[in-house]
């Protein structure tokens, strides 16, 4: 059977994501553009409204939180909530704030990025330009993995890393990142150099170009757009994971989400709600730091990355 | 030609660690987890093969058949909401508006967060002593109630809250994408003949974006299989066992319960559901475009 995989026009598809309405903007103001604006406010609303509350209850000192008026400005406004979640806030026994996580998530994130980025532009490079044997059926096999729910290989998994030795420990961590970050990564580059023209292979083939010369020194260099996209999917995708870091980065590595978990959810006494939130809102500013400065970037990094999931 | 050679030899070893990570973390990761739904395993994995009897367990445990239908109504009603407020959403911003950037940015910034940092939010809001209800209530509507999270026929509700306010962004623009995509002429065409635009969105424009909508469908309902940082966030599957799903079923039982060979059951099953609804897709998507019929 001839497995033949054709890349689904992702270029394009990417690029109509980030395009804007065509034509003039209609000036009249009908009842049906009043409705529309009226529905687009109110939708607004509703994705605004928990950022909103989030910020001002973390501005707030706690006895105006018990007051109840959770859409209320503050009335006294203090960053007090702030520092303690950075600096003191407590999982079980240690109150050495969420700084621990941040830190600990940026030691997982920065290699686990690397290599997953690396190990896709690699296999895609291969997929692409080489003729290798099997290499259809590993891309399909490798994409039909990404869909599958982590469940089913956690088990397993942890077994093996145990076995050799990375259990509970960044390196575990940063090489489960890897394998599950290999598929979409394979796939962002390989559509991607699916797309660049074959000459440009052949011509440096002719000028005596190996493999790894040619990785290198021509197809890298014109890889930044896809980099970029890849960049921005693995950070959000590994900053914001929870179950991984959960069960392979240790007691001692827990990532930023989880440890924010722990604050939040596994207290006993009085729930500290402006600490809470405020460390959530520091959970969530990498991700969204990224989404902000990104903007359209992270709107095609989606649309390529929908294409697989 | 024996340069040519080694080269080709070195793009097939080059591929050697992706296979080693296909057939061994993902191919041999799956036999082995339901291998291990075929044993007696408890807290370790034995090799005392006991048949389906753990599938058997499995379907007489409440809180397995809990999962199962929360699953249900979680994943058709997030499906079905994300899949309409998103293509509502999408529809909102093609019409040529002000601020659509702005617009577009409000509507996917969650979608940039976690779902435990989402779920930490919405476990605020719904709060029953100092959240929304509070706030509503002291407004003078005395009887409102957003305390979804503490109830236990509301807790799944609230799950499907949280989670459309973290995925419709997703639809959007996947929809948005395919309405560009459309023709312009298509436009043109359809108003010299009069035909009103909601009738071109739904008669003409949907069954053109159905790739948009059938890719949506599949990354949507795969989330629903998986979750569990959400779950564990919002309501820990509390209160009681209300708003327990598969996802978090299989993490307790492999992590806190110890009963991997129960768990590993349930997880073939999740499985089993989500190959059925890939494989076709899949096929659909990859295989049947190339043009090439197989031989």
């Amino acid at each position: 059977m001839n497995v033949s995989v054709s890349a689904p026009n992702s270029a394009t598809i990417a690029a109509s994501a980030v395009q804007l309405a065509r034509g003039r903007k209609p000036h009249k103001l009908t009842a049906g553009r009043i409705g529309l604006y009226a529905f687009l406010i109110t939708a607004a609303i509703f994705f605004l409204l928990p950022a909103y509350v989030m910020l001002m209850t973390s501005l707030k000192p706690m006895d105006e939180i018990r007051d109840g008026a959770i859409f209320a400005f503050p009335r006294t406004l203090t960053f007090e909530a702030w520092w303690a979640a950075w600096s003191s806030a407590c999982t079980g026994l240690n109150c050495n704030g969420i700084s621990v996580g941040f830190w600990n998530s940026i030691k997982i994130l920065v290699p686990s990025v690397f290599f997953s980025i690396a190990a896709g532009a690699l296999n895609g490079y291969a997929m692409s330009f080489w003729r290798v044997k099997g290499a259809n059926l590993l891309f399909a096999a490798l994409l039909l993995g990404a869909f599958i729910p982590y469940q089913v290989f956690m088990y397993p998994l942890v077994i093996m890393s145990a076995q050799i030795g990375v259990y509970n420990s960044i390196a575990g961590i940063v090489i489960v990142h890897t394998i599950f970050g290999m598929p979409l990564m394979t796939l962002l580059f390989r559509n991607y150099y699916a797309g660049l023209p074959v000459e440009l292979f052949k011509a440096a083939r002719i000028d005596g170009a190996g493999f790894w010369r040619i990785f290198f020194w021509v197809m890298l260099p014109m890889s930044t757009p896809i980099i970029i996209v890849a960049v921005i999917l693995q950070v959000t995708g590994i900053w914001n994971d929870f179950m991984l870091g959960l069960i392979f980065a240790g007691r001692e590595n827990q990532p930023m989400t989880v440890q924010l978990n722990n604050i939040v959810n596994s207290v006993t006494g009085e729930r500290v709600y402006n600490l809470n939130m405020a460390a959530t809102i520091l959970t969530a500013a990498v991700p969204l730091l990224c989404y902000f400065l990104s903007g359209r970037w992270f709107v095609r990094g989606i649309a390529a990355g929908a294409i697989k999931g | 030609m024996k340069r040519k050679f080694w080269q080709n030899i070195m793009a097939t070893l080059s591929l050697l660690p992706a296979w080693a990570v296909l057939l061994v973390a993902y191919t041999g990761s799956m036999i082995w987890s339901i291998q291990i739904s075929f044993t007696s395993s408890r807290a370790l994995p034995s090799n005392n093969f006991v048949g389906f009897d753990q599938y058997r367990r499995l379907f007489s445990t409440s809180r397995w058949l809990v999962s199962l239908e929360n699953l249900v109504i979680f994943g058709v009603l997030f499906v079905v909401i994300c899949l309409v407020l998103g293509f509502l959403l999408a529809v909102a911003l093609d019409q040529r508006i002000r601020f659509e950037n702005g617009f577009r940015t409000i509507f996917l910034y969650p979608h940039a967060m976690s779902f435990i940092v989402t779920g930490l939010i919405w476990q605020w809001m719904m709060n029953p002593t100092l959240g929304i209800q509070k706030s509503v209530r002291d407004l003078g509507w005395e009887s409102f109630s957003f305390d979804w999270i503490g109830s236990r026929d509301l807790a799944i509700y609230a799950l499907v809250v949280a989670g459309v306010w973290q995925a419709a962004g997703l639809v959007m623009v996947l929809m948005l994408a395919g309405l560009r995509g459309v023709d312009a002429e298509l436009w043109k065409a359809t108003r010299v003949d009069g035909i009103p635009a909601w009738r071109v969105y739904i008669s003409i424009v949907l069954p053109l974006i159905k790739p948009m909508i059938v890719t949506s469908v599949v990354l949507l309902g795969i989330g629903v299989v998986k979750s569990y940082d959400l779950v564990v966030a919002l309501t820990g599957g509390g209160p009681g066992m209300a708003s327990e799903l598969p996802g978090k079923f299989v993490m307790d039982y492999l992590f806190e319960r110890q009963n991997i060979a129960l768990a590993q059951a349930a997880s073939t099953i999740m499985l089993i559901t989500v190959l059925a609804v890939l494989v076709p897709w899949l096929y659909m998507q990859y295989f049947r475009k190339s043009g090439r019929s197989p031989t």
